[in-house]
Formats: structure tokens, C-alpha cells, sequence
């Protein structure tokens, strides 16, 4: 008959287990660095319970089949983000006046370091962006994505649109160049024959019944500040549903119960 | 969708989830990879194309280009395609209004379960309709440049009248050109056919002082040509001159 083997006895039996929370993980100066850390974690995370919600939006899951055309989203508010930090850049040399929007762009483009690359940045960004915006939209169409239950993110996702439209048609002017003067005049009179509220919003837009010395910075807070903020608190939301309902799984993928769970069934049938 | 095919939807999709893989790392790992090339594209952009700035804006400036940027060229195309005037609001706030109200209310109107594209007829089909006008008027828009050069034999009334006639119809021509009219009018051969109306003919419907009236105080989206009138009275006498002269 077979012996069972004895198990080997401890290498030490003299040294006891090291005590929790006592030197994890590397000894040393890094030992002690990612404790700082993870107690600066603990600390925040006592005071705000961001990590359940953090767990739940990193840790869901994506339904199956899920492919390239579902990273559309994500690369417009990407887009977008480049817009945000090229635009900050822009606006620390950019003046908003009439008189000397123009001379400070020629300013970035020929004297700010690396100042024509960051504009050019932002200017095809938003091309891009726009390119994005769309192509995210038509996936959602043609996958059916909007139906329920994301009706609501649908109908965010069309304002989002139409700012990332507003956005571009505001920052047209600023430049204030020939091009975009006149186009930003034909533009705002499109506006004005508009049905009920046309008139009123080319007069708003335009600061006044005639193009102006302030048209220019009234473009620039839309721009800069009021379409931006609407636009970061809708895309908040517009993820937060994303995050809530799921991201959908292409249409043609059909739901298939797992193998365990039918042969569960068949022996409880 | 009915309660039955919401319930079927929801169940369908929780087993997709379920057999799906975690949003993190596999879908952000997705979607940097595409952030990466997102942000290649516009460095890449930036680099080849630049930010060339055109010539400063000048309100009286008698030689300019009302163009948007690209993608609103078809809502600008849009501007020509509907030609009557009475129609013009129209086609400038009403069609681009209309089709943003059936955007937004999409998922209220179509409710059907059906996801797959081929097995929405309907839906497919005015998608791509919509995706194809779109690419089209953009092409449109792209391919016409305002013309600036307006060719229009002289009338024989101006020929008649001496070589002064001559000179001013040919210089109050050269202005017209030169103030993008043709972006929008037509001009015999010359110019785009929308959305402002044809002046081929325009003498022979309006008086000089209507056609003055007109350019100083047009009706939207025309711009006014008040501050050419006040910043040189006379190639403005020249451009009312040569399109009162149009018979």
C-alpha cells in the first residue's frame, strides 16, 4: 500500500507570518512610496466613496461583439478635449477686439513658439471633430442604437451636434480675416430669416442691429465659454447614460444563453 | 416596441453583457489605440496644412468670399438648390429646421423593435439618402468657387451713348465681380444660380434708385453695401450704373 507523502515542514518554523498591513510589497523607499499612496486613496475614498463609482463605469461589462465602430464616441470626446486644451493655449495670446484680433493671430503664427502648429491644431481638430461627431452619429442610426432604452441619450447626443456645429460656425469669426468676417455676415443674416425667433437671434448674435466693435467678443464668450461649458456638461451626462445603459451590441449578434445555463435547465426539465 | 419586446430587449441584451468582456482594459484599450490615431490625424493636419491667415477683415472691402467653412457647405448649397424668393426662408431656416426637429424626435417616431439595418427598410434607405445629399451638396459647395470675373457683352444703348458709358459699365462690372455678387446672383454665364435671384435682366425689372435701395438695405442673407457707398461713392454709382444698365 501506498504511503502518502508527508507535507514538508516549514523552512523556519521559528519566524512568525509578518503582520497585516506591515511591509507588503516591496521593502524599501518604494515600499513605503506605494503605501503613501494607497492610504492617500483610502483617505479620499473615505471622504467621497468615488471608488464604487469608478469600479462600476471601468469595471462593466461590454456586451459581446462590440467592435471598432463603437470607439467613435470616445474619439469625439477626445477630439473635443484637444480643442480644449489647443484653445486654452490660443486664448493666452488671443485678443478678442476688433481692432486687435487680427494682429494677435498673426502674433501666435509668427512670434509664439510652436504658436502656428497649436493653431493649426485646433482649426483641423475641428474638422475632425466634426467628421467624428458625425460618423459616431451614423453608426448609431444604422445600428439602431437610438431605440429604447437610449432614446433620451439620442436626443442628447443631436444637441451635442448642433453645439459642436455652433462651436465651429463662433470660432469662424475669430480669426477676423476676410474669409471669416464675411462668411460669419452671411451667416448671422441666414439666422435673421429665420421663422419667430430669427430676427432676435442674429440680433443677439451680432450684439446690436449692425455688425460691430463687440460682435467680435460676444462670439468670443460663446465660443470660449458659454457652448463649451453646455457641450462638457451634456457629454458628462451623454457617458453617464452610456455608463448606466450599456453600450449596445451590434444589431445582427443574437443573444445566446450560455451552455451551463441550458444544461442546468434540461436537468432540472 | 410593446411591453413584451422591451422585456425580450432587455433580457436578450443582459445575456450579451453578461457574456461580454470588462469596459476596462478591453474597450479603453480600443479606444486609446483610436485616440492615438485621432490625434496623429490633426498633428499630421496641422503640420501639412498650417493655419495660413488670409488678409485682414475690411467691412468695405469690395473684394471678398462669403464661403463657410466646408461642412456647412451643404446648408449653403442647400441655399441654392430652392430658387423662387418667396421660398427662400424657407430653404435658409425652414428645411435645416425641419430636419433637425425630425432628428432630435427620431426615437419618438420610430419605434419599431427591429434593430438591423437590413430588416429597416425605411430607416436604411432615407439614412443613406440623407448621407448621399449630404456628400453631394458638400462636393457642390467645394467645386464652386464664387466666380470673379463677370462676362456680359455691352448693351448697344451704352455703346451708343459714347466711350464714357463704355468705361463706366466696364468698371461698375469689374466692382460687381469683385464684391462676390456672383457667389449668389447670375449673371448671363457668369455666377452661381442661387440663392439671391438671376440680374441678368435686372435693369429692365428695377430702376436705378430700387436697385441703390436694394444694395444699401437688403433683405437677408444679402450683405449691405452701405459702407461702400460711404467709403467710395463712386464705384458704388458704378455698380448701381452697371446693374441698372442689365436689359
Amino acid at each position: 500500500m501506498a504511503k502518502l507523502k508527508l507535507p514538508a515542514a516549514p523552512s523556519n518554523p521559528l519566524s512568525s507570518p509578518k503582520r497585516p498591513g506591515k511591509d507588503y510589497g516591496p521593502s524599501g523607499g518604494l515600499g513605503h512610496a506605494g503605501e503613501a499612496g494607497a492610504s492617500a486613496v483610502d483617505w479620499i475614498d473615505e471622504r467621497t466613496s468615488l471608488s464604487g463609482g469608478l469600479r462600476w463605469a471601468m469595471f462593466r461589462k461590454v456586451p459581446k461583439g462590440t467592435n471598432w465602430f463603437y470607439t467613435l464616441g470616445s474619439s469625439t470626446m477626445f477630439a473635443f478635449l484637444s480643442q480644449a486644451v489647443t484653445g486654452v493655449f490660443l486664448a493666452m495670446y488671443y485678443d478678442p477686439s476688433a481692432t486687435r484680433a487680427y494682429a494677435s493671430i498673426q502674433y501666435i503664427n509668427n512670434e509664439v513658439f510652436l504658436g502656428e502648429f497649436v493653431h493649426g491644431m485646433h482649426r483641423w481638430g475641428s474638422s475632425v471633430m466634426v467628421i467624428l461627431i458625425f460618423l459616431h452619429m451614423a453608426r448609431t442610426f444604422f445600428f439602431g442604437a437610438y431605440k429604447y432604452p437610449r432614446e433620451l441619450n439620442w436626443v442628447i447626443g443631436v444637441a451635442l451636434l448642433v453645439m459642436t456645429m455652433t462651436m465651429s460656425f463662433s470660432g469662424y469669426l475669430l480669426p477676423f480675416d476676410q474669409r471669416s468676417y464675411w462668411a460669419t455676415i452671411v451667416g448671422v443674416n441666414i439666422n435673421g430669416t429665420g421663422p419667430l425667433v430669427g430676427p432676435y437671434l442674429s440680433e443677439f448674435l451680432r450684439a446690436g442691429p449692425y455688425f460691430g466693435a463687440t460682435t467680435l467678443s460676444r462670439f468670443y464668450a460663446i465660443h470660449m465659454l458659454m457652448v463649451p461649458g453646455a457641450i462638457a456638461a451634456l457629454m458628462g451626462f451623454h457617458l453617464y447614460l452610456v455608463a448606466k445603459l450599456g453600450t449596445t451590441a451590434p444589431p445582427w449578434v443574437k443573444a445566446k444563453p450560455s451552455e451551463e445555463l441550458s444544461e442546468e435547465k434540461v436537468t432540472v426539465g | 416596441m410593446n411591453k413584451k419586446q422591451k422585456e425580450q430587449y432587455l433580457r436578450d441584451y443582459g445575456t450579451l453583457k453578461s457574456q461580454g468582456k470588462p469596459f476596462f482594459p478591453y474597450a479603453v484599450a480600443k479606444d486609446s489605440a483610436m485616440a492615438v490615431v485621432v490625434m496623429a490625424v490633426i498633428v499630421a493636419m496641422a503640420i501639412v496644412l498650417g493655419a495660413e491667415l488670409g488678409p485682414k477683415a475690411d467691412p468695405t472691402s469690395t473684394t471678398y468670399t462669403p464661403r463657410p467653412e466646408w461642412y456647412f457647405f451643404f446648408l449653403f448649397e442647400l441655399l441654392k438648390v430652392i430658387k423662387a424668393p418667396a421660398l427662400v426662408p424657407l430653404a435658409t431656416i425652414g428645411v435645416p429646421t425641419i430636419c433637425l426637429i425630425l432628428l432630435f424626435l427620431l426615437p419618438f417616431y420610430d419605434r419599431g423593435a427591429e434593430r438591423r439595418p437590413e430588416r429597416r427598410p425605411i430607416a436604411t434607405t432615407a439614412g443613406i439618402f440623407v448621407v448621399c445629399a449630404m456628400g453631394y451638396l458638400t462636393y457642390l459647395g467645394a467645386s464652386a468657387g464664387p466666380p470673379t470675373q463677370i462676362d456680359i457683352p455691352i448693351p448697344t444703348n451704352i455703346a451708343s451713348q459714347g466711350p464714357e458709358a463704355v468705361t463706366n459699365f466696364k468698371a461698375g462690372s469689374q466692382v460687381v465681380a469683385q464684391s462676390g455678387c456672383a457667389a449668389c446672383h447670375q449673371f448671363g454665364e457668369n455666377g452661381n444660380s442661387g440663392p439671391g435671384p438671376a440680374l441678368t435682366k435686372i435693369g429692365a425689372r428695377l430702376p436705378a434708385q430700387a436697385i441703390q435701395r436694394t444694395l444699401l438695405n437688403p433683405s437677408a442673407p444679402m450683405p449691405s453695401f452701405s459702407a461702400l457707398s460711404e467709403e467710395s461713392p463712386e464705384q458704388f454709382a458704378q455698380m448701381v450704373g452697371f446693374l441698372a444698365a442689365l436689359k
